[in-house]
């Protein structure tokens, strides 16, 4: 079991001056693999997965990760813009590597393993702003597979790439789940969540209105709101023909 | 007129050694203060652009407000500090290169803090999540910003020697214009041109232009270079 598991969030409220934008979720993931969350622009994925990275603070509630009697379990985000800092590919993921406190020998060592894990290694040297959209993408998550982290989590990854190189990025990220990885990732594209996730969690103003295995939730629906996000998001669709 | 002309060419052509000798003393100083500057107010602008501390838009209003300094005035207050009776008049610094160099740096640091405060706040806004959710700390994204906006900072050092070189307050308050030893172009280009002395008053002027043409145009080609070859 990974390191990460289980995630237990409990009322989890966040808000920014008055206005709130979780009000109290709850959700508890206790299985491996890969989590999707979805719903609505504005729902609060991306907020519900900078607390859980860590990088806001809950403003109420709690969000607990891993077993309580271990050292915080690590993780790695990869966002939806890679992030890349005008320096070589190379020195990229060397830079994720810098808070780990690694040798220079084991360091060079885990940076050409990302690099090849995700086809890169021809590129190492190259500026890092000169690859294309795919590239660097998988330049951000060969960022976050050097730091071999217990919980990797992905903010729509393939939001802005072609479908080739969002199958490229949906291996790598499969694979690192059958690794131990335990991942939870944001997407608004169906497909890739079906063909991903092992469980969806639908976040609708704020709230996490439902969480269930993927296909049955995407299937049936039970509340009102996620009803009403997946029409939008499958109107050609009947429900009861995914089932 | 003409012969003013005529004679400003003639001194350029013969090199001077009294312009060269001006000349020299000016980038000495100025590039001394840009270099310090540069030590200490990029590190500062960064800092305070990627850390979160209680006065921090303070800080960043003081920096900005810092920008506008008049030289004279950075001049006058370091001849205070330096003058034989002042706290720091033992240092003998008074009417010395070393008292300009002082007052340039005072005069630069926070035009460099306060540009580079802007442009590395600029690339936080896409980089300082990701840098945090890597773990790192503000020094070590302050670095790693200032590496990445580098070729703008190099506009912004720029900026700063060109505000150095061309300013005369500061070095004439406490350097003295004294002949030989802390005469700088600024200072000798005002008092040829009150002496009347204006072929000599022109030459130094195109000096000074062409020095800093040449210096900006310089680190502008090694700037295209580096962007090329290191994206
Ligand atoms: N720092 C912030 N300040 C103000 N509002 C914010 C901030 N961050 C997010 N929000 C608001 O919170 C809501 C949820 O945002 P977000 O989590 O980014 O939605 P999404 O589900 O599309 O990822 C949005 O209405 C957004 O405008
Ligand atoms: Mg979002």
């Amino acid at each position: 079991m990974s390191a990460a598991l289980p995630i237990v969030i409990e009322g989890l409220r966040y808000r920014v001056g008055d206005m709130p934008i979780l009000n109290g979720i709850d959700m508890s993931v206790t299985s491996s693999g890969i989590t999707a969350i979805i719903g609505a622009n504005g729902a609060g994925k991306s907020v519900l997965l900078r607390l859980i990275d860590g990088l806001l603070a809950p403003t109420g509630g709690t969000i607990r990760i891993g077993p309580s009697d271990r050292p915080p379990p690590s993780t790695a985000f990869v966002f939806q813009r890679p992030g890349l800092v005008r320096a070589s590919a190379a020195a990229n993921v060397a830079l994720a590597l810098a808070p780990l406190g690694l040798g220079a020998g084991e360091r060079a060592e885990r940076v050409r393993a990302a690099l090849r894990h995700v086809g890169l290694a021809e590129r190492a040297g190259a500026p890092a702003t000169r690859l294309s959209g795919g590239e660097q993408q998988r330049l951000a998550l060969a960022r976050a597979w050097a730091r071999a982290p217990d919980l990797l989590l992905l903010d729509e990854p393939t939001a802005n790439l072609d479908p080739a190189s969002s199958h490229v990025i949906e291996d790598l990220v499969a694979s690192m789940a059958v690794a131990g990885t335990k991942v939870v990732l944001v997407s608004h594209n169906l497909g890739q969540v079906m063909r991903l996730a092992e469980d969806v969690v639908v976040l609708a103003a704020g709230l996490a209105v439902e969480h269930g295995p993927v296909r049955s939730t995407l299937s049936s629906p039970r509340s009102p709101q996620a009803r009403a996000y997946l029409t939008g998001e499958m109107p050609w669709t009947s429900f009861a023909a995914l089932s | 007129m003409f012969q003013t002309l005529e004679e400003t060419f003639r001194r350029l052509a013969a090199l001077d050694p009294e312009v060269v000798a001006i000349a020299g003393l000016s980038l000495r100083v100025s590039l001394s203060a840009v270099g310090l500057g540069t030590l200490v107010g990029v590190p500062l602008g960064a800092l305070v652009a990627v850390s979160a501390f209680p006065g921090r838009r303070l800080v960043t209003g003081c920096l900005n407000a810092a920008m506008g300094l008049p030289p004279v005035v950075i001049g006058l207050v370091l001849y205070l500090l330096l003058s034989r009776s002042g706290p720091l008049g033992g240092l003998g610094l008074l009417f010395t290169p070393g008292a300009m160099i002082a007052a340039q740096t005072v005069l630069v640091v926070p035009l460099i803090a306060a540009l580079a405060r802007q442009i590395v706040a600029d690339a936080e806004e896409h980089l300082g999540e990701q840098l945090r959710s890597l773990g790192l700390g503000p020094a070590r994204r302050a670095a790693i910003l200032i590496y990445d906006t580098r070729f703008s900072l190099v506009t912004a050092i720029l900026a700063a020697f060109g505000r150095a070189i061309s300013e005369i307050g500061a070095v004439l308050v406490v350097g003295g214009n004294i002949d030989g030893h802390t005469r700088t172009m600024t200072t000798a280009i005002s008092l040829e041109t009150q002496k009347g002395d204006l072929p000599l008053a022109l030459a130094l002027g195109l000096v000074l232009i062409a020095i800093v043409l040449v210096v900006s145009a310089t680190a502008t080609l090694l700037r295209s270079h580096a962007m090329r070859a290191y994206g």
